[in-house]
């Protein structure tokens, strides 16, 4: 066998170190890193987390109330989950409502390239929720994955505009019927 | 006779063990020394492709006791290169049968199958083996054993430093490295390595498919979720890929594409890149050749400085060794964690406030984590709120820490920089 302790003993004389020994609980990778995220996050005020268990920091909900936009006056709530590969694997990331969206599906899958092709390991959790606050500011026909939604867009503003709030109040577009998220004291 | 046999089977190795050369001094040449091979335990992770190889290269290196671990069973699909299995053997477990067939094959060779996963050994168990030859295609895999013998170091235990082997191949590259813990990059710190899977876009994949493999895709990640037609997707049950096989195939058919069959659907699902018999054997043969030379001391070995050499067949022939470096602030061997020395009884808030006077942390608001334990948050609001009520708190008898533990502190005035401890309770 190759002297190896000799060289391990010769490393920590040269780092002159007082690693520690012996048997440890490391924390995991990905806790170390959302810890850093969260942070870093710029909830501002439309914005917070709710942690279901503290403890857990790899699951938690981010509430989102637009103060602009035609989603304004709603109350949006996300799961976000981040596995033990996080950041070499995005977040995944869940609307709780079912919502009338054309980049959210009505199992509240979410469309935002950074939650899943486009991601990339430096990204972080600040980046995407500056992604989903985007999406509620300017929802997007071209990427549609509620292509009724998406269709009604690109065909007008205004009744697209119209079915959005029809919806956010619990009422049925074409069909569905969504689910209330308005906020119950209307904002000044 | 057979022991003459025996004797001629190791005669041309033992020529080259014997030879002192410059690599070799007087003591690896002795008896002693080359008894030392066959005293040898050596840990095979994975008995698939590449593990058939190394377990038959290991045998006949002169291994004598050797241990393999692997979960999966066979299938039939398997038989074309893992050649160590027949078509009785299909439903059978891999390591089991792998272990069978060499035991039988090179005589006075012991090898244990364990059919089981990695995960579900601890320390104690690793702690037997000199050396781990890994033939994986996981990377979660790879990681788990990496950190584990990583953490495993011990400077009170000359045993605990165990050489890491680690083959892998995908179509007609490959690599091998070897990775000492904690002396050279480990596993963690050449992630990057990795290239991500390519993924489609959602909504192309929702609106606009193109190809086979999108339609598939749609009825892996949205009509499974839609329709949930078994409450959890197994992606080695036939009956649940053959779901998604009609569900692919009526898709594309309404968009016109073809080429959606049972082994794409299966192919896309379980991310499966083909394998190549050759490629196999090249890396295995590298790995256990590396194996040999850090065992014996013959010549000198990947590692050290060079540790990484890849392989690619894919245009003509490359190959190149290099040296990768360590990453300082590697999760797993990086940035080791400094042991702390505090007394049991006091405050988290005590602690904390300690950071701020400490010379080389003046921490003005630490947050402070331990594996699976928010201690304190500073932010976001909410979670320090629920956290707050354990500044107050003791850190031994309330909050269940111990010597060993580490804990992690942050603060957003340095971004970059996280400061690793292992506490060290000083009285009770």
């Amino acid at each position: 066998m190759l002297k190896l302790w000799s060289m391990k003993k010769e490393q920590q004389k040269q780092e002159n170190a007082d690693a520690a020994v012996g048997k440890k609980k490391k924390i995991t990778a990905a806790q170390l890193r959302v810890q850093k995220d969260l942070s870093e996050l710029s909830l501002g005020t439309t914005m917070q987390t709710i942690f279901p268990n503290p403890d857990d920091i790899l699951n938690f909900i981010l509430e989102i109330k637009p103060d602009e936009g035609v989603y304004n006056g709603g109350k949006f709530t996300f799961t976000f989950s981040m596995s033990a590969a996080y950041p070499h694997e995005p977040p995944k990331v869940r609307c709780q409502q079912k919502i009338y969206h054309p980049n959210i599906d009505l199992e509240g899958k979410v469309c935002l390239n950074i939650l899943r092709e486009d991601w990339k390991p430096v990204l972080n959790l600040n980046a995407v929720i500056v992604g989903m606050q985007f999406l509620f500011l300017e929802p997007n026909a071209s990427d549609p994955l509620n292509k009724e939604a998406a269709d009604d867009l690109r065909a007008s503003r205004e009744t697209f505009r119209r079915n959005v709030k029809a919806s956010m109040a619990g009422g049925s577009v074409r069909g569905t019927i969504y689910d209330n998220v308005m906020i119950s004291q209307p904002k000044r | 006779m057979a022991d003459s046999n025996e004797t001629r089977r190791w005669q041309y190795l033992d020529q080259i063990r014997r030879n002192p050369g410059p690599f070799n001094q007087d003591s690896d040449v002795s008896e002693e020394a080359l008894q030392a091979l066959g005293q040898h335990k050596v840990l095979v992770i994975g008995a698939g492709g590449l593990g058939c190889e190394i377990l038959k290269n290991l045998a006949l290196s002169g291994f004598k006791n050797i241990d393999v671990i692997d979960m999966d069973t066979i299938d039939i699909s398997n038989l074309n290169r893992q050649f160590l299995f027949r078509k009785d053997d299909v439903g059978k477990y891999k390591a089991e049968v792998a272990a069978a067939f060499v035991e039988k094959r090179v005589k006075g060779i012991k090898i244990t199958p364990h059919n089981c996963r990695i995960q579900d050994f601890d320390e104690d168990f690793y702690k037997q083996f000199q050396l781990v030859v890994c033939g994986l295609d996981s990377i979660e895999a790879r990681r788990w054993i990496n950190a584990t013998l990583v953490n495993m170091v011990d400077m009170d235990d000359s045993d605990s430093l165990k050489p890491l082997i680690d083959g892998g191949t995908e179509g007609f590259k490959g690599q091998t490295r070897v990775i000492i813990p904690t002396l050279t990059p480990c596993i963690e710190c050449q992630l990057d390595l990795y290239t991500p899977r390519a993924a489609v876009p959602l909504c192309t994949l929702a609106t606009i498919p193109r190809q086979p493999e999108h339609c598939i895709e749609w009825a892996h990640i949205i009509a499974w979720d839609q329709e949930k037609p078994f409450p959890d997707l197994d992606k080695d049950d036939p009956e649940h890929i053959t779901w998604l096989y009609q569900k692919a195939s009526a898709r594309a058919q309404e968009f016109g594409i073809t080429g959606v069959t049972y082994s794409l659907t299966q192919g896309v699902v379980k991310n499966i890149i083909p394998a190549i018999a050759s490629t196999n054997a090249i890396i295995a043969a590298s790995c256990c050749n590396e194996a040999l030379k850090i065992a014996t001391t013959i010549a000198p070995s990947l590692g050290l400085e060079e540790s990484y050499m890849m392989y690619s067949g894919d245009d003509s022939i490359y190959t190149s060794t290099f040296k990768y470096d360590r990453k300082p602030d590697c999760p797993v061997c990086g940035g080791a964690a400094k042991p702390l020395a505090v007394d049991p009884g006091i405050t988290l808030r005590e602690l904390l406030d300690s950071f701020a006077v400490k010379p080389d942390m003046q921490l003005k608001k630490p947050s402070i984590r331990a594996n699976n334990k928010t201690l304190y948050m500073q932010f976001p609001p909410s979670i320090e709120a629920q956290t707050r009520p354990n500044l107050d708190k003791t850190l031994k008898t309330d909050l269940g820490l111990d010597t060993g533990h580490e804990i992690a502190v942050t603060d957003p005035a340095f971004p970059t920089i996280t400061f690793n401890f292992i506490l060290s309770f000083t009285s009770t």
